[in-house]
This record gives C-alpha cells, sequence and structure tokens, in this order.
C-alpha cells in the first residue's frame, strides 16, 4: 500500500504543467451561404414549405446558416425525382459509366477536402483532428471502394442476379454527418439504386456541401437528392409510397418506430441503431495501450458514437492500477476548441444533447455511482461536457444500460472470463465490444462469444469500407461497408 | 398444394388393413391403438398446459385426433428451452451439425411409408403424399450439406488500409420462431427448421393448423436423430390465435413467416419492432437456396492487429 502511495505522488501533473499553445486551424477560406435551399433534381430549390430553420456552431453558440425544412410536397418532388431519374437514366446506364461517377465523387472530395474537415467541425463541434484525419478520409474512400463495385456486383452474391431496388430513402444522424452520407449514399449508387438523402437538423451543412460535389461531378439529375429537415421530413421520406427501400441510422427508439411504420408496406429496410458496447480488460493485457483503447472508445467524438465503448469491464486484479492511469489520462485531454489542433474533445453537438448527458450523470450519482470528471477547463460559451467515469455501478444501473451518447463512462469489474463475457452480453443491445489481452486464444475465444456486429481486438473505433459494419439484436439490422453492405441495395 | 377434403380418409379406414366391417360383426376386427398427439418442447412431448384441443376432422366428419391448441405459455416455455438449447448447438462443429441434420434425413427415409400414410390421412392424394415426403427428405440432406460451406461463401477476410487482420463471418441470430404454411404438411415444417437449423440457431415451429399429425411425427424423427432437446421445438394451435405472441415475445431475436395473411403478416412485422426483431417472410416453402440460411445470420467483424 505504502508503495502505491509513493507512486500516486511521483505522477506527472500534465494538465497544470504544460500548457499547449492554441493551434487553431483557419476558416477564413471557406465559404458558407447564409441560406441553403432543397439539392433536388440536380439544382438547389426553394422549398415549397418556405421554411428555414438555422444550424448553429455548438462551440459558440452562434447561427453559421439557415437551412430549406422539406415539407410534404418538397419529399414529394425529391421522390419522384428519384424515381425518374432511376427510371429513365440510372438503371439503365452501363454499370461501369456509373461506377466513374461514383469515383469522381471519391476524387471531388479529396480535393475539397479541408474545406469539408473544416465545416464539419464549425456545424457539429467534433475536433478538427478527427474531421480531418477520419470523417472525411474516410467518407471519401467509401465513395472510392464502392465505385469499383458498380461493375462487378455478379460477384458479390453468389449465384444470384444482382438487382437494384429503386428508390432508396436514407436518414442520418449527426455524429458522423459526411461519413454517414457516404455510407449511405455510396453502395446506394453502385448497386443502381436512386437516393433520396435526409441529413439530421443539427448537423445538415457537409451533406449540402456534399451536394455541390454531386452537381459539379455532372450525376445526371435526380439520382442523388438531398433535403433537409427535422423528424417530420424524415417520417415524410420513411412514409412515402415512392420509396421501396429505408436505410436509417440513429437511435434505437427511432429505429423502432420506423420498423413499425413499415409493418404491412412492401418496403425493405436496414436499420443502423444505438448501442452500448462492453470494452473488456484482460490482466494480462498491455495496460497502457488498453488505457488509451478506453479512451478512445469513450471519448471519440465527445462519445457521440452508437459503437462507443461505453462499459468498461476490468478484471479485479488490475482495477485499481488501470484506473489510476485512466484518471492520469484522462487529465491530459484537451476539452475546447473544435477548430483547435491540439484539441481531443470537442463541443457537444447541441443543447438537447447536452441536456441528456446531464441528466443521465445525473441519475448515475443519484443511483449511487461513483462519478469522476476531469478537472480540466471549458470555455464558457456553447455546448461542453467534461470527459466523466463512473465506478461503483451495477448491471442494473442506468448508466450501465442506457446509450448516454456522451463522454461518459461506467466502469465495472469481473473475476472470470465467463463472467465477463455474460456482463458483457447483458445487454439489448449487440452493436460493437472491444478485447484486451496479450493471448491470442484468449481473443478469439472472447471475440467469438461477444454478441455484436464489430468487435475489436486490442484496438477499438476502427472503422474501414472494406469491413462490414451493424448490428445484432436491437443495435440494427443489415451491414454497412464491404461486400456485406451490397446487399442492402440489391433485391 | 391445397389439398381436397374428399381425400381424406379416417385413422379407422386406413387401419383397417383391408379387412371390411359392414358393421355388424366387430368381434373379428382388430381394434387400432390410437395416438394421442403433444407438443414437443425441450425435447419431450408434453400436454399443452392450457388443456385446450381442437378436433382434426376427416371429410365424413369423423374425428381423426384431438390435437393440442398450444398457448401462449406453451410457446413461452419453448422460447426458454430453445434460448438453452442455443448456444450448444452453435457451438456444435459446423462436420457435427451436417451429420444430425443428415441424419434426421435418414431416419425420415426409414420412416416415408409411415408419412406417406400420415398425409393421405390428412387429405393428400397418394402421389403428392410421395412427393412431399421425397422433397423434405431430399431438403433435409440438401442442409444438411450446407453446414460446412456457407461461412465460406458468405465470409470475408476485407482489405483494410490500417494495420489489422479483419475478417467477417456469419454467426447465428440466434432463436427463431416460426409460423409454418398452412399448405403443406412436411416441406412446411422443414423449410422453417432446416435452414435455421443449419445455421445454428434454436426454432420454434408453429405447425399448419390442418396437418398438425405429420408436424408431430416429425417431432419423433427429430427426436430419434441426435437433435438436442430444445434445438426444434414444435406446437400445434391456430396461427390466427399465436402469432401475435410469436413476434412479441422480447427473447426471440427473428421470425419466420410461411403464412400467406396479410393481416397476420402486418401484426407480425408491427410487433416485431419491439426487440428490433427481424422478419423474414418466405413465400415459396420449396426453394432450397443457402440465402434461406444467410435470412436467418448476423455478420459479425472481428479486428486484430497485426505487429508485435
Amino acid at each position: 500500500m505504502a508503495k502505491q502511495g509513493n507512486r500516486k505522488n511521483v505522477k506527472l501533473k500534465f494538465d497544470t504543467q504544460w500548457k499547449y499553445a492554441a493551434a487553431p486551424e483557419t476558416p477564413d477560406h471557406i465559404i458558407l451561404a447564409d441560406k441553403y435551399d432543397l439539392f433536388i433534381n440536380g439544382k438547389f430549390t426553394p422549398p415549397q414549405s418556405k421554411k428555414y430553420f438555422d444550424t448553429i456552431n455548438p462551440a459558440k453558440e452562434t447561427r453559421i446558416a439557415s437551412v430549406a425544412e422539406a415539407g410534404q410536397a418538397d419529399v414529394d418532388v425529391a421522390v419522384s425525382a428519384a424515381r425518374n431519374a432511376y427510371n429513365k437514366v440510372w438503371s439503365k446506364m452501363p454499370a461501369r459509366e456509373r461506377g466513374k461517377y461514383i469515383y469522381r465523387i471519391a476524387r471531388l472530395m479529396q480535393e475539397r477536402a479541408r474545406e469539408l474537415a473544416i465545416i464539419e467541425s464549425i456545424d457539429g463541434g467534433k475536433p478538427i483532428r478527427e474531421s480531418r484525419d477520419i470523417d472525411v478520409p474516410l467518407a471519401a474512400a467509401h465513395f472510392f471502394y464502392y465505385a469499383g463495385w458498380a461493375d462487378k456486383l455478379d460477384y458479390a452474391l453468389p449465384g444470384m442476379k444482382a438487382e437494384p431496388m429503386g428508390v432508396a430513402g436514407q436518414i442520418i444522424p449527426w455524429n458522423f454527418p459526411l461519413l454517414m452520407a457516404a455510407w449511405k449514399i455510396a453502395p446506394a449508387l453502385a448497386c443502381g439504386n436512386t437516393v433520396v438523402l435526409k441529413p439530421a437538423e443539427t448537423t445538415p451543412l457537409t451533406a449540402l456541401k456534399l451536394a455541390e460535389i454531386i452537381r459539379d461531378a455532372d450525376l445526371p439529375p435526380g439520382v442523388v437528392n438531398i433535403i433537409t429537415g427535422a423528424g417530420a421530413t424524415g417520417a415524410a421520406i420513411v412514409n412515402h409510397p415512392g420509396v421501396d427501400k429505408i436505410a436509417f441510422t440513429g437511435s434505437t427508439d427511432i429505429g423502432k418506430v420506423i420498423q413499425r411504420a413499415l409493418a404491412g408496406t412492401s418496403k425493405k429496410f436496414t436499420l443502423e441503431l444505438g448501442g452500448k458496447a462492453a470494452n473488456i480488460i484482460f490482466e494480462d493485457a498491455a495496460i497502457d495501450q488498453a488505457v488509451e483503447g478506453i479512451v478512445n472508445g469513450i471519448f471519440f467524438n465527445q462519445g457521440h458514437v452508437c459503437c462507443a465503448g461505453s462499459r468498461l469491464f476490468v478484471q479485479e486484479s488490475i482495477a485499481s492500477t488501470l484506473l489510476r492511469k485512466l484518471k492520469d489520462r484522462m487529465e491530459t485531454l484537451v476539452v475546447g476548441d473544435p477548430l483547435d489542433k491540439n484539441t481531443d474533445i470537442g463541443a457537444i453537438n447541441s443543447r438537447e444533447q447536452l441536456n441528456k448527458i446531464k441528466s443521465l450523470v445525473k441519475i448515475g450519482i443519484n443511483e449511487g455511482g461513483e462519478c469522476y470528471q476531469s478537472s480540466c477547463s471549458v470555455p464558457s460559451k456553447g455546448f461542453w461536457f467534461r470527459p466523466t467515469i463512473f465506478t461503483n455501478v451495477a448491471q442494473s444501473s442506468k448508466i450501465v444500460q442506457e446509450e448516454i451518447f456522451g463522454p461518459v463512462l461506467a466502469i465495472q469489474t469481473f473475476r472470470t472470463v465467463e463472467e465477463a463475457i455474460e456482463k458483457a452480453n447483458n445487454t439489448p443491445y449487440g452493436l460493437s465490444g472491444g478485447v484486451w489481452t496479450d493471448k491470442g486464444s484468449k481473443v478469439f475465444k472472447v471475440t467469438s462469444k461477444i454478441k455484436a456486429g464489430v468487435v475489436w481486438a486490442n484496438t477499438f473505433n476502427k472503422f474501414d469500407p472494406t469491413s462490414p459494419f451493424g448490428g445484432f439484436k436491437e443495435s440494427g439490422m443489415g451491414r454497412e461497408g464491404g461486400m456485406h453492405g451490397l446487399s442492402a441495395y440489391l433485391k | 398444394m391445397e389439398v381436397k377434403e374428399k381425400n381424406k380418409k379416417t385413422f379407422q379406414q386406413s387401419n383397417q388393413n383391408g379387412h371390411s366391417a359392414n358393421g355388424s360383426t366387430v368381434n373379428n376386427k382388430r381394434i387400432p391403438v390410437l395416438k394421442t398427439y403433444k407438443l414437443y418442447i425441450n425435447g419431450q412431448f408434453p400436454r399443452t398446459e392450457s388443456g385446450r384441443y381442437y378436433k382434426l376432422t376427416g371429410h365424413d366428419g369423423k374425428v381423426i385426433a384431438n390435437i393440442c391448441r398450444g398457448s401462449r405459455k406453451d410457446f413461452r416455455e419453448a422460447v426458454v428451452a430453445a434460448r438453452k438449447a442455443q448456444e450448444g448447438w452453435q457451438k456444435k462443429s459446423a462436420f457435427n451439425k451436417s451429420q444430425i441434420l443428415y441424419r434426421i434425413a435418414e431416419t425420415l427415409e426409414t420412416r416415408k411409408a409411415q408419412f406417406k400414410e400420415t398425409l393421405i390421412i390428412q387429405g393428400y392424394e397418394p402421389h403428392q403424399a410421395e412427393q412431399e415426403v421425397y422433397a423434405a427428405i431430399d431438403m433435409l440432406v440438401y442442409y444438411a450439406g450446407w453446414c460446412d460451406k456457407y461461412q465460406q461463401v458468405f465470409s470475408s477476410v476485407n482489405p483494410v488500409e490500417s494495420s489489422y487482420f479483419n475478417f467477417s463471418f456469419p454467426e447465428p441470430t440466434g432463436v427463431i420462431s416460426s409460423i409454418a404454411s398452412p399448405l403443406s404438411g412436411l416441406i412446411s415444417l422443414v423449410t422453417a427448421i432446416a435452414p435455421a437449423m443449419a445455421g445454428g440457431n434454436a426454432i420454434i415451429v408453429l405447425a399448419a393448423e390442418k396437418y398438425p399429425l405429420t408436424a408431430i411425427d416429425f417431432a419423433e424423427v427429430l427426436n430419434a436423430s441426435d437433435v438436442p432437446g430444445g434445438v426444434v421445438n414444435i406446437i400445434t394451435g391456430h396461427s390466427k390465435e399465436l402469432h401475435s405472441h410469436f413476434s412479441s415475445h422480447m427473447d426471440v431475436n427473428a421470425m419466420v413467416y410461411c403464412g400467406s395473411n396479410s393481416e397476420e403478416l402486418k401484426t407480425i412485422q408491427t410487433n416485431a419492432a419491439l426487440n428490433v426483431k427481424r422478419v423474414v417472410v418466405v413465400k415459396d416453402i420449396y426453394v432450397e437456396s443457402p440465402y434461406r440460411i444467410m435470412e436467418l445470420q448476423e455478420v459479425k467483424t472481428t479486428w486484430h492487429p497485426v505487429g508485435v
């Protein structure tokens, strides 16, 4: 005990000793309009609803631009544009030519990568390091990957003739706005479908920039339609009789509403829903690497990640050491300006989300959880939440059961492999999981027993266009990415 | 292949072995032993806990048998059994699963005369009955063969950009509830059971209301073919009553509907949203395809670092 006490005394105090000089990305070359219309049939068109809403910068609480709110009439026009483009152009075009259009999109995105990354960080609050190094390059890579599939589809589903579904209605969330648009649009187009896509109301800008790119790529009008709006617009897409397939990424609650709405119709659907992933650390893991993995698992993108490692399970024998190291590491995390290249954790996406996180953390404390937060300072304006961990929680605690979608980690311990697996699977979700151990055979045993669509061994939150992603159980159905992602858009 | 009422024979008729009785003297006539038809849950044959029954009658109105009218509680018990059995079934080697499915085909082959006769009793024409039994046996052999192959066809090693070994392969969805097609006496069951089983799932099937005899006879075949208890559970009863329970149970991961009632299907699809249940609609029960297996699979992707 005395020894441990000593160690505590000599810990490095990064937070107070070393300050980073600000290193902001300059946004002065970014051109944003004051008002954005709907992208329908290849043109930006004012909404028939005549309504607009503001999108704000969550780090400053300032208005960035007004964005059109698509009503029922606008959805009708978008769907019929997509239908027309499907019947007359896209389904008739040689697959190879279709592919070349998609390659163009990928290339134009790469050319405008810097601009897209900055807008993503301004509109959504995520650190520029992430939008620059992950969101934007991955989005472009997705288009590049699926472009090549367009004329090779008959190899994807052995024994079946690959046929498109028709018009795909796609609804995406605010946590990875551009990347999710890419995950949805790229495979749909490669498979020969046309698209009506709705970005989230708090983060519409990069999707509208993507609309510009699609226009500049000279895609036939109506092949991709991007319409902005909130829940009502999404519902109009889901319920539209002219849509053949719905692809949704978002919360499990809304996913269930959509599944119910589609009952009794002939529409196909894929759902990418919530998660509460277990990140399991065994005593034989490389502990410093594991700490990095835990931090990446829960604090990546402010924890606004459906596959976040939000439940940590630590083998009892290393729990105190790991906890100490984790707290030390949390102290070094820089929370603040999303455009600063030093920033690890940016702004919470919206006030609504911030309130949700706060209320769940309050419940966690009221239920007896022990709450620890990093001591970092946060800007006075904007939506912020310090990196937070909870110990002394039970399987039944609300913060262990429910998806928080914020930088909040619930920590529990275990003794045996079997106990870890049982606790990990004790959730209605099944999107992802993590396993940390130096023993290869243990990796294979545990990864094969975790009921989740993506399992990371000795790493976390890694994505790739070639790698299928999607959930078991209440985390959704269908896969996005890789060869398996094609079947979501083929009959 | 709806069969005509007029073809139905009663048990009494089919068990008379040609020794006709003109009704006046019963002394020389062998009285056949009638079978009690029960449910098949957890590898056992319990009566329905509800104590309810429905009559299966021949075209002449004579009772063929009293059939258990399974209840919600029977179904729930079957789900518990299936959940308990599923992991063990999934864990069995693919080769072993393949042999067990093949064993079912073997057992059915040796009993084909019995099944043919029972189908005729339930209204099949003799040649239809024969075709149905042969098709069922062959379908079992077909899916037995897929047990250790579909993973290879539908798996992938993914060439990710970063330094990871990344692969995707199918895993069973879990516990499956299934409503068999009302239009067939044996293929309806095999098509509901074999692909799900080949993929490592555990199943609860509601047998076709008009063909409960072959369903329970088939349960006996399963029971005699090394199928672990609980992996397949067969319930007899009314689709009208049970489809909402089959689709609303929170510990069922997917549901297969082979019926054609659009009202029932809508209820099923609506209830399925309670726990994001997958709903598979089988339109042609005679189709044999590995995609029938894949409908009840979840693709898992695993990332392993490459390095030292």
